[in-house]
């Protein structure tokens, strides 16, 4: 790696914490993490330990208490598109069809830039990505939990961001469901190229997609415990990596980390 | 609808060529004629029953010599020209109650519709706000009560002109139900309808129009519906200050010349109208928060 895209995202020193009144709680405290241009980052964590949290202030939609935290060398201090986030809830409106969630992102972002005509061609193209074409005039409350949470990768794409955020984006879904979305995520991460950053609770799930994983510690006050390489060569086959001796090395590294070291414990609630 | 229904039936039995398709159809359509019919008989009977029986009992009871109401008989006798004929003109100031019911809708449109403008403008800024909603909701929360003759004077004293002063009574009676109902819609979106937009960098204006008012809508309509209601109630108000021809002032003139009678046929005018007016609002308002609710 050049020393430009070593530093594509950068996380100096970050420290979050919440004031409410005259409580003040600690969520994050020293975060630093480096992630390269492309790279799938997991981060996995106990519920409650400032996954969102972190996610949040990537996004700019919340501020860091202190630190630093830079995109291609530019400093994130407000939300925008070119950090588009997939939020758990897919949060699509619920008052608009499929095709005009996505159209809502798409004329913000490319109203300057694209035609009315290349606009429409887009928007189709990225809820073909997902295969959500045929849904395209549905409302959110007329599809399943899966679909919605495709259209809402599906908006995300749409905004061409520089880093994709997925905050525990299938922890609502069925297994099978699951497992469908994974697969079309690591296709979408193969034929675009895109940075992205998934907060994720399921083991599985972070080993297989990600290149590294990012283990937090427990709140309050939580940070970066440690960080695992997954060297498994793309494209990943679900099954063929059950046994994979590197497949279940790191699974066993991620699970020892979450349940030896940094058990959940229930009272610190 | 069901006179409809009945008259398409006889048309189709002349048909040679629709035979064998019209076959199945008849008993269906029949079916479907008589459950329509009862469903409409379910609805219309026991209203018009009740409708009866009150009259009934008026009746009795003010049939005395001594009675100072009249009965409906005698409203019937004495002012079956406003009943029989809505939209009857004389003359400038004698036309029928049909007229005079739109004069004073045309002054709620007036009134409302910039209650409803100014209301929903007020109410999300001060959703968007929690220090200026708890500056602000005690005080509407006392003046929402202020019964619209009370503002009469004010307003008199403010505009010194009758016309602006009934509708200014009409506007600041209607005002405050969409208010708080607009800033409680607004404090009620959800966050990540927030994220989503910060997300997109949506500016004031595109925030208001794409993700305000869609998702606060059912409760904008909700404090619309309670303000046309009030600003119908307000009528009787606003028209003793403006005179003229509208149906509020009309209640007032015949209370002057006693014709009691008169006023009773009035008064069903408004009370139609007032119910029609609160089911067109909420009519529109579930059409157009269809979805968002899911
Ligand atoms: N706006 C906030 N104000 C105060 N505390 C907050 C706020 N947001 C999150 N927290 C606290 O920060 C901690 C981490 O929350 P979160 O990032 O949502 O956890 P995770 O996503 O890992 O489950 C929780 O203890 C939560 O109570
Ligand atoms: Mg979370």
């Amino acid at each position: 790696m050049t020393s430009t895209s070593a530093k594509y995202l950068h996380i100096d020193r970050v420290c979050k914490s919440f004031t409410n009144g005259s409580k003040v709680t600690d969520v994050l405290s020293d975060i630093r993490l480096t992630i390269d241009k492309g790279e799938f980052v997991s981060i996995i964590g106990h519920s409650g330990c400032g996954k969102s949290t972190l996610l949040n202030l990537i996004a700019g939609l919340t501020d860091v208490t202190t630190g630093a935290l830079k995109l291609e060398g530019r400093e994130v201090n407000a939300p925008g598109p070119e950090r588009a986030v997939v939020f758990q809830n897919h949060s699509l409106l619920p008052w608009l069809t499929v095709y005009d969630n996505v159209k809502l992102a798409v004329n913000k972002v490319f109203s300057a830039t694209k035609t009315r005509a290349e606009r429409h061609d887009w928007i189709l193209h990225n809820l073909d990505l997902v295969q959500m074409t045929h849904a395209a005039d549905k409302r959110p409350g007329e599809i399943s939990g899966g679909m919605r949470q495709r259209v809402g990768i599906a908006r995300a794409l749409s905004m061409e961001p520089k880093v994709l955020l997925l905050d525990e984006p299938f922890g609502a879904l069925d297994a099978l469901t699951r497992a469908h979305l994974q697969d079309a995520v690591m296709d979408i991460h193969a034929r675009l190229g895109n940075t992205m950053i998934m907060i994720t609770h399921d083991v599985d799930e972070a080993v297989l997609l990600a290149d590294r994983i990012v283990m937090m510690t427990n709140g309050p006050a939580a940070t970066i415990g440690e960080v695992l390489d997954v060297a498994i060569p793309r494209p990943r086959d679900r099954i063929a990596l059950a046994s994979h001796p590197d497949y279940v090395r790191a699974r066993e590294a991620v699970l020892r980390f979450l349940y030896e070291r940094h058990r959940f414990v229930e009272a610190a609630e | 609808m069901s006179v409809v229904a009945l008259k398409s039936r006889p048309a189709e039995s002349p048909k040679p060529e629709a035979k064998v398709m019209a076959l199945p159809a008849p008993p269906k359509s029949r079916l479907a004629i008589r459950r329509i019919l009862s469903d409409i008989a379910g609805r219309v009977l026991p209203p018009a029953v009740v409708l009866v029986v009150l009259l009934a009992i008026w009746q009795v009871a003010f049939s005395g010599q001594t009675s100072g109401l009249p009965t409906p008989s005698t409203v019937w006798t004495e002012s079956a020209d406003l009943i029989l004929d809505p939209f009857y003109v004389y003359g400038t100031q004698d036309i029928g109650l049909g007229w005079r019911v739109l004069t004073s809708l045309e002054r709620v449109a007036y009134g409302f519709g910039l209650a409803a403008v100014v209301g929903v403008l007020v109410g999300a800024i001060l959703g968007q706000s929690a220090l200026m909603m708890r500056g602000f909701d005690p005080i509407f929360q006392v003046l929402r009560t202020v019964p619209p003759l009370a503002w009469l004077p004010i307003s008199l004293a403010a505009f010194m002109d009758s016309r602006p002063s009934a509708i200014f009574v009409i506007f600041i009676t209607a005002i405050w139900p969409i208010i708080i109902n607009t800033a409680a819609g607004v404090r009620a979106i959800p966050q990540d309808y927030r994220n989503v937009a910060a997300v997109l960098r949506l500016n004031q204006i595109e925030f208001f129009w794409k993700i305000m008012v869609p998702s606060a809508a059912p409760y904008i309509f909700s404090g619309l519906r309670i303000g046309v209601g009030l600003s119908w109630l307000a009528i009787v108000a606003a028209e003793m200050l403006t005179g003229g021809v509208g149906i509020g002032f009309f209640i007032w003139d015949a209370w002057n010349s006693s014709r009691l009678t008169d006023i009773i046929v009035a008064l069903v005018y408004i009370g139609i109208t007032g119910f029609v007016l609160d089911r067109l609002v909420g009519w529109i308002g579930t059409v157009v928060s269809r979805g968002t609710a899911t």
